[in-house]
């Protein structure tokens, strides 16, 4: 982590990079201390200071993440309402088979989630890249195009989502704009209001939003090459082409595993577009899994089925990001 | 290095520097259009916020939609603040964000002490449940994390007195406590604190100090970069935060910033207002970034290193 600290140039005392000294006594500080040349009662108050300092994150964590994912798997058994008049009961498997059999929504829902992954995952991790490539060189005023490429990550999404849905109507920005350079050729279409269009649309304002985050995450893998192996290439008559090829795409290695997994993620949980802009229409052609368990299990009041409907997305999660984990390991 | 200098396949040196210059000249026209492309919905949502909505539409069809000419006001604005009340809403998200990121810091921080600096007996279970939770996507346990608060049980003051009641729906603290501890940030703690030396833990320990000292009086005032990168980490969802608001707060008097937006779309959307909403809950993010900006670039950085 320190190491990415250092990627605005002036190394000032506090910009996280540890001093050679420091550096040394981490190295030190590695080495296991001896065991038994502390006294027991000193071993005993760093037991107890090191529990009682971690209790406040134990519990939270405890009580707020691992309780519910629990108690989620728990529920997708049984038949909870938010508020029932009928007693809590245990339905069995019945949730899981409402799920694949007679909730079409629910299978529409998962395509459409694995679509949007299928291509934001490589275009926003490839157009990032460009960008990084683009905001790494030494040029004058660089840093400024850095921030304007990242203003949209800090723009909320609910923002983001409001401004688009108002650009991609008829009348809107998006068709004057391919009305105008086109010459009048093409009128443009109502996006959002044709199932062939509604989710490629949430597609290009999901990239325009978040590519900035991870340009900046390739960016700080980019600055971590060194220098000598670029020179070392093109003294070897390599091209630009040549030292993207055989320096830098090799070298991004452990980037290219992390900005993968993120952004497979983070897709993969496609929400607040939908619930902003489409609700999931025309005709279900933008609902997505998080949407779909949101709407059954919290707004219609389907707790028990909505954690169903969770949890199948969370094991999907899962084994994406084991499958991924897994092909990524193997190259090695 | 290379003892035996290999000659380089270069272009003349004219040529060369030809090359460069148009290359340049290239790279510029090409970040100028991307910051284009990356700017002109929010040119056109601060410019849109001084319009009447007649003229939002008529300006559509051209470069005049980037532009403040025409009728441009401050109207939108005020009638933002009769039909909603955003002050309150600002106050709200406010609230809510600061404690979050204050409370996580301090919660965060000294479980990252705990599990990098001192040994205890289930550190190593602890650690590795917290790195496992590092991929659960909030939207897993959205729904039954909802069922869950809602059995909770939670002390009122009503009247005068203290109430035992069940359920923490429509509260501040429903908005806050689930989203304190946090995992990624115990983890970006624990990786910085592990790089200050712990010679110094020692040194303090033979002077008398506690554990606590140690963390408070020396730790984390050599810890400023971590504290600024989850500071930033945590302050960016938290103010953006919209699911779990719609879920649990009903109340409009504490609803935050983004759910408040839904105020706008009841009846025929007015645009003028709704971009006017959008400017003033979007402007106050952007002024914390372009002044921290070098801070949150390195944040950004720091969390995509995870081994």
């Amino acid at each position: 982590m320190t190491a990415t600290f250092r990627l605005e140039t002036p190394a000032g005392p506090d910009d996280g990079t540890p001093s050679p000294a420091a550096e040394r006594d981490t190295l030190d500080a590695a080495r296991p201390r001896p065991r038994g040349r502390r006294p027991r009662a000193a071993r005993r108050g760093e037991a107890r200071a090191g529990l009682a300092m971690a209790t406040p994150a134990i519990v939270l964590l405890l009580g707020f993440l691992i309780v519910p994912v629990l108690l989620g798997f728990a529920l997708s058994f049984t038949n909870a309402r938010l508020i029932s008049p009928e007693p809590l009961r245990f339905v069995g498997f019945d949730n899981f088979v409402r799920a694949f059999t007679i909730d079409p929504t629910f299978f529409r829902s998962a395509l459409n989630t694995f679509a949007f992954a299928a291509v934001v995952v490589p275009v926003q991790a490839g157009f990032g890249l460009l960008l990084a490539l683009l905001v790494n060189q030494k040029i004058r005023g660089v840093t400024a195009f850095r921030v304007i490429f990242f203003i949209p990550v800090v723009t909320s999404i609910v923002v983001v989502s409001i401004l688009w849905k108002f650009m991609y109507q008829p009348e809107g920005l998006i068709n004057s704009f391919i009305d105008s350079i086109t010459f009048g050729a093409w009128q443009g279409t109502a996006w959002l209001n044709d199932p062939d269009t509604a989710l490629p649309a949430i597609i290009v304002l999901s990239i325009w939003q978040a590519v900035g985050f991870h340009m900046l995450i390739w960016l700080s893998g980019l600055q971590t090459i060194p220098e000598e192996l670029y020179e070392a290439a093109r003294m070897d008559g390599a091209g630009t082409w040549r030292q993207f090829k055989d320096v830098t795409w090799p070298c991004l290695r452990p980037t290219r595993i992390f900005v993968l997994i993120t952004i497979t993620i983070a897709a993969l949980g496609l929400f607040v577009q939908i619930d902003v802009m489409t609700q999931g229409g025309p005709v279900d052609s933008t609902s997505t899994l998080v949407y779909h368990a949101v709407l059954t299990g919290y707004r219609q009041q389907q707790i028990g089925y909505g954690s169903a409907l969770s949890l199948i997305f969370f094991v999907i999660v899962l084994v994406i990001a084991l499958i991924q984990r897994h092909l990524t390991r193997d190259k090695d | 290095m290379a003892q035996t200098p290999r000659t380089r396949r270069t272009r003349p040196e004219a040529s060369e520097r030809r090359f460069r210059s148009r290359r340049r000249v290239w790279s510029y026209l090409v970040l100028v259009g991307l910051a284009v492309f990356f700017l002109f919905p929010l040119v056109f949502m601060f410019v849109a916020s001084l319009k009447p909505d007649s003229q939002i539409l008529s300006d559509l069809g051209g470069w005049r939609a980037f532009l403040p000419v025409g009728e441009v006001g401050l109207d939108n604005y005020s009638a933002v603040f009769d039909r909603v009340p955003v002050g309150q809403f600002l106050f709200n998200s406010l609230l809510v964000t600061v404690l979050i990121v204050v409370l996580g810091l301090v919660v965060n921080s000294m479980a990252g002490f705990a599990l990098s600096r001192l040994r205890w007996r289930g550190r190593g279970l602890v650690l590795s449940v917290v790195i496992a939770t590092l991929i659960v996507p909030f939207e897993t346990y959205a729904v039954p994390l909802v069922y869950w608060v809602a059995h909770l049980p939670t002390l009122l003051v009503q009247d005068g007195t203290v109430v035992y009641d069940i359920g923490w729906l429509n509260s501040y603290e429903v908005q806050i406590i689930p989203f304190v501890a946090n995992a990624f940030s115990i983890f970006l703690f624990s990786q910085y604190f592990s790089t200050i030396p712990t010679s110094l833990d020692e040194a303090a320990r033979i002077d008398g100090a506690s554990w606590f000292t140690i963390y408070r009086k020396i730790v984390v005032p050599l810890s400023g970069p971590a504290f600024a990168t989850v500071a930033i980490l945590t302050f960016l969802p938290a103010w953006n935060q919209y699911l779990w608001p719609t879920m649990v707060v009903q109340d409009e008097k504490l609803r935050p910033v983004m759910v408040g937006m839904q105020y706008f779309f009841q009846d025929n959307p007015a645009w003028g207002e709704i971009m006017a909403y959008t400017s003033m809950i979007t402007l106050p993010v952007l002024v914390v970034f372009l002044a921290f900006q070098r801070a949150f670039v390195s944040s950004v950085a720091a969390s995509g290193v995870k081994g």
